[in-house]
Order: structure tokens, then sequence, then C-alpha cells
């Protein structure tokens, strides 16, 4: 039993970590940054910089306060708005990226002229990370301590100076746990955001959108993006793991889950 | 003069918490059992839990008051400190935390983390922060129960002291009848929700209403059938053995006998006017420089000397005795 559970884990873990570790062996570390400095690589990397730290902003800030309404108060049809906010998460990329054109589109619901713009890259990543912000956020606000809410109310604290002083800080860690995932989900979006923004270069063309772009025309530059993601991606995956279970643990025997 | 004014009702799971109660500057102890709905009443003044009926503060009408507005102080019985503020910040939250820091003499800790405080530390800070705002009613949710045997004595005493300084209406909620004689002027038991019975300490142990009362209190209860005749009641114990009493009272009874009115001995003594009991010893359990000895179904407690003189042993055969007039008749 021993052995069979050995090979399955090990072929499955091989079979994980083959195309990470292609990347990686196929450019030496200097060619993969000279590549990076390929202007297509580097209007990318702008892009996505830019893109999702804007997507970001608009998830923490209205996410959060989402969160903590939907973690603090029980009314009717709470469980359905739960599974409107968690459905970004199993929606096909292309019908996300339909939807925010039937809503968005210059002929759609709102009739705007945001598609092929910036601002609908922005859009389509904070539509589908936003539910890994806040399903985290709602987590960590349901996981505090109600007599510490009590506590502070008796203490004279009014439902802002609750949230801001209290909820706030106790569910920082969850919060920031919860940003790392949804960071990463937005920095890897493709489908959504090639049918509603496009892939123009320095405007629209994200570093996913550039690897796919480039990979027939310049593999080896594709491959330094791919590298790029892979690294944040592992960066923000530690920083899920250090805000989730401490500071001491990721290096020694963390749980193996993430947030 | 500060005062505290009760007529609320909240319903429970099964049974309604019906309790109306006056508490001027004076510290009352509701004590009664888990699930009685203690730490309910306390909730339900703070405004944490939504009640019927009124609770008044000098004259004020707190009912409509959202929980911030009231001005309470809340100990609660985790002591429900911010693990993010220090001992400082957790002070602070209610108001300004220096003189309070330096009258419960936790100033040494003001940077402290509550995580690396010890229990009794913690009880301190609680209270404290508690006090910040500086409340018109404090109430207390088992100040002591998280405390180790030792710290707990101490802190009783201090608590004590502090709560007397303050001359604040102030309820205590505590399962235990000894920190509530000790803490408070007066003690309320609630069973099922409503209080059975109100009065300090020696009223509750000299005459119980019930015997639910009496055996919180700390009294060896034993069911009988009463017959009065002349200046005696005799009770026809359940066991057989029958035991007399100076109460008065027919029927069906408890009799209610306290440990410290017990003596035990090896022979049966030849005083007519006591009561004697000759049973088995069940348990032996040595409390501070006192011993507790379960005879049959009566529970004794003996100096450490006498124990000492008595040589008690489980298994010994040991005659428990006491007074007519130590023996008090109430209802079942």
């Amino acid at each position: 039993m021993r052995l069979l559970f050995g090979a399955a884990a090990a072929v499955a873990l091989t079979f994980l970590a083959l195309p990470v570790v292609a990347i990686f062996l196929r450019v030496s570390p200097t060619t993969l940054v000279h590549e990076l400095s390929d202007p297509v690589a580097r209007d990318a990397l702008v892009v996505s910089l830019r893109t999702s730290a804007l997507a970001q902003a608009l998830v923490v800030g209205l996410g959060t306060p989402t969160a903590y309404l939907l973690a603090t108060r029980r009314f009717r049809g709470r469980t359905v708005l739960l599974t409107l906010v968690e459905l970004p998460l199993v929606l096909p990329p292309a019908v996300a990226g339909i939807g925010l054109l039937a809503a968005f589109g210059r002929t759609g619901l709102l009739s705007t002229s945001i598609p092929f713009t910036q601002l609908a890259v922005v859009l389509a990543i904070a539509f589908v990370s936003a539910p890994f912000f806040v399903r985290t956020a709602v987590a960590s606000f349901e996981g505090l301590d109600p007599t510490l809410i009590a506590a502070a109310r008796t203490l004279g604290a009014g439902p802002w100076r609750v949230f801001a002083r209290v909820a706030l800080p106790l569910a920082a860690s969850g919060l920031g746990a919860g940003l790392a995932l949804s960071f990463a989900r937005g920095l890897g979006e493709f489908g959504a955001t090639i049918m509603f923004a496009g892939s123009l270069q320095r405007v629209t063309q994200t570093l996913s959108l550039a690897i796919y772009a480039e990979f027939a025309r310049n593999f080896d530059v594709a491959l330094a993006m791919g590298a790029l993601l892979v690294a944040f991606s592992f960066i923000l995956l530690l920083v899920v793991k250090w805000l989730s279970f401490g500071w001491t643990s990721p290096f020694r025997s963390a749980p193996s889950s993430s947030a | 003069m500060a005062e505290l004014r009760l007529d609320v009702a909240v319903s429970l799971r099964t049974f309604e918490l019906r309790v109306a109660l006056d508490v001027h500057a004076e510290t009352v102890a509701v004590v009664g059992p888990s699930g009685a709905g203690k730490s309910t009443l306390l909730r339900a003044i703070a405004g944490l839990v939504p009640a019927r009926g009124r609770v008044e503060v000098d004259g004020r009408d707190w009912s409509a008051l959202a929980t911030e507005r009231r001005s309470v102080g809340f100990v609660f019985q985790d002591y429900a400190l911010f693990p993010h503020l220090s001992v400082r910040g957790n002070v602070a939250f209610g108001g300004p935390p220096e003189d309070l820091l330096e009258r419960l003499g936790i100033a040494q800790l003001a940077d402290a983390h509550p995580r690396d405080l010890s229990g009794g530390e913690r009880q301190r800070v609680a209270l404290a922060r508690a006090l910040a705002r500086k409340p018109e009613v404090l109430l207390l949710d088992e100040p002591l129960a998280a405390l180790d045997a030792h710290t707990r004595d101490m802190t009783r005493v201090e608590l004590r002291a502090t709560l007397r300084e303050l001359g604040l209406p102030t309820i205590v909620v505590t399962h235990d009848f000894v920190d509530a004689a000790a803490l408070a002027d007066r003690v309320g038991v609630l069973v099922d929700g409503a209080l059975v019975q109100v009065g300090r300490a020696d009223e509750l142990i000299s005459a119980p209403v019930s015997a639910f009362v009496a055996r919180f209190a700390g009294g060896n209860v034993l069911h009988g059938h009463a017959h009065r005749a002349d200046t005696l009641t005799s009770v026809e114990l359940d066991d057989r053995n029958v035991i007399v009493s100076t109460d008065d009272a027919q029927g069906e009874v408890a009799a209610v006998v306290y440990p410290w009115d017990v003596t035990l001995a090896r022979a049966m003594p030849s005083d007519s006017a006591q009561n004697h009991v000759q049973a088995e010893v069940t348990s032996v359990v040595p409390v501070a420089n006192r011993v507790r000895v379960t005879v049959g179904a009566v529970t004794a407690e003996i100096t450490a000397e006498s124990a000492q003189r008595l040589q008690i042993r489980e298994g010994d055969l040991l005659v428990a005795s006491w007074k007519a007039t130590a023996t008090r008749l109430v209802a079942l």
C-alpha cells in the first residue's frame, strides 16, 4: 500500500512540477532577464501591474464592506447572495467575457464605451477575482469571536467603531490572504479580458495575453513572461500561507491547504 | 444614590427568564446552576440580547437604548480582551486608562499583550477596561471561573475590596455559592429563569426557602416524612433513620443540615437532644485545613485535628451527630 501510494504521489507531483520546471530549464536566468526587456514584455508588465492594482483596489474597497455585511447580518436571501458572489469562481471565462460585453458593451444593458479600454481590463480582472477575496473575507469576519464584538459595544463603540477598531484589525490577516489569492487569480486572467478588452499592446495587453500573442513569434519572450508569472504566483501563495498560518510555519510543516 | 431597577423577561429555548430586582449601590450575586439564565440576565441588562420589560438606572429607562448607549461596565466570563491591543489599548478602548492601570496595580503591564498575561492579570485588565468608560452599572459574568484555585482566593479578596470602594450597583453572576457569599452584599438564587430567593448569604443559609437553595448553599438535604409532636418535629428519613428538628413541619419535607454543624464519633454518644446517624464513611476529602467526610447520606466538615484524632478511613463505621436546632425543615 505504501509503495502504491508513494508511486501515485510521485507521478502526480512530477506531472504538476514538470511544466513549471521546464520554463526555468529552457532559459537561463540571464536570458530570462534579458528577454523581459523586450518592449512587448515591458508594456505587458506595466499594463498587468496597473490594471491588477486598480482592480484589487476596487475588489478590496467594495468587497470588504460587502463581506462584513454578508458575515454579520442574517436576512432572507443571504444564501442566494453568497452563491451569487461565488458564481464567477465556476463561471467559464468565456461566459464572464460575454456577460461583461452584454452589460457594458456599446449595445449592452448600460451601453457604455468601456470595452477595449484599459478600464475594461480592470473590470474583467475585478469580476473574476473578487470571489476569491470576498469568500475569504466573509469567512474571516464570520470567524471573529462574537464576545469581542459584544465587549466593544459595551465599551461604547457604535457599529462603525466596532468595524474599524475590532473587526477589521482582527480579520486583517484573513483579508490579506484573500487579497493575495485574488491578486494571483487576477494576474492570470485571460478569457474574459481578451473578449471584453481585446489584446492591444500598451493598452489592454496583460502578461497573460502577451504570452499568448508572443509564443508563436518569439517563444523565449513568452517563456520569460511565463517565468515571471510563475514567480509572482509562487510569492503570492506563500503570502497566503503566511497570513493564514502565521509567520513561523511555512518552511516547516504548514498545513497543506491554502486559505 | 445610584440605583438599578430591573423588570425584564427574555424567552429562552425551554423556559422564560423573568427577573424583577432592585440593586442599590451594592453588589448582588446571582447564583444558580449552568443554564439557569444567569448570563442571559446580564446580557439583557447590557442590551446584548433583546428583552421585554424595563431596565431603569436612576429613573432613566434604558430599554430602548442600543448597547453602546447603555452605561455598563461588563466583565465577560473569559474576559474577552482584545488580542490585537496592548493592556493600555484595551483599557483605553473604554476611556482614559492611566488612573485605572495605576489603581488596579497593572501599570507595569501597560505595554504587554493579553496573551502574555496570567489569569489574575487578565481579570484585572478586564475590570479596568470595564471601568474605563465610568459606567453607572457594573456587570460581571463569572469573574473568577477562569482562575486556578490559588489565584482565585487572592482575586476574590481584591475584587471584593474594589467593588466595595466603587459603590456602583453591581451584579455578579457565578455558579459558586462561596464566591457569591464572599463578593456580594446580597445573593439571589436563579433557577430555570426565576429568582427563587434573594437575601444575605447568611439568610439563605439559615432560612433557605427550598431544598434547592439549601443544597446550593452547601447543605446536606435529607428527604423524609415529618410528624409534629410537642416542641420537636420528628422526621422519618427515606433510609428509616429518625431525626428531630425544632422547626415546625408536617408531611413530606427536606431536612437540611450544614456540614459545619455535624460532629463525628466512633461510638454512639448518649445525648438524646442530638440527632445521630450511624453509617459507613464513603469519602474523605481534605479542603484547606478542614476535612470533608461523607458518612452515609451526610457530609460533615471537621477540623484536620479531629480527623487526625479519629483516624478516619474510607469504609469505617462512624456516627454523625448534630443538634435538633441545626436541623432545618424546608419544602422539597
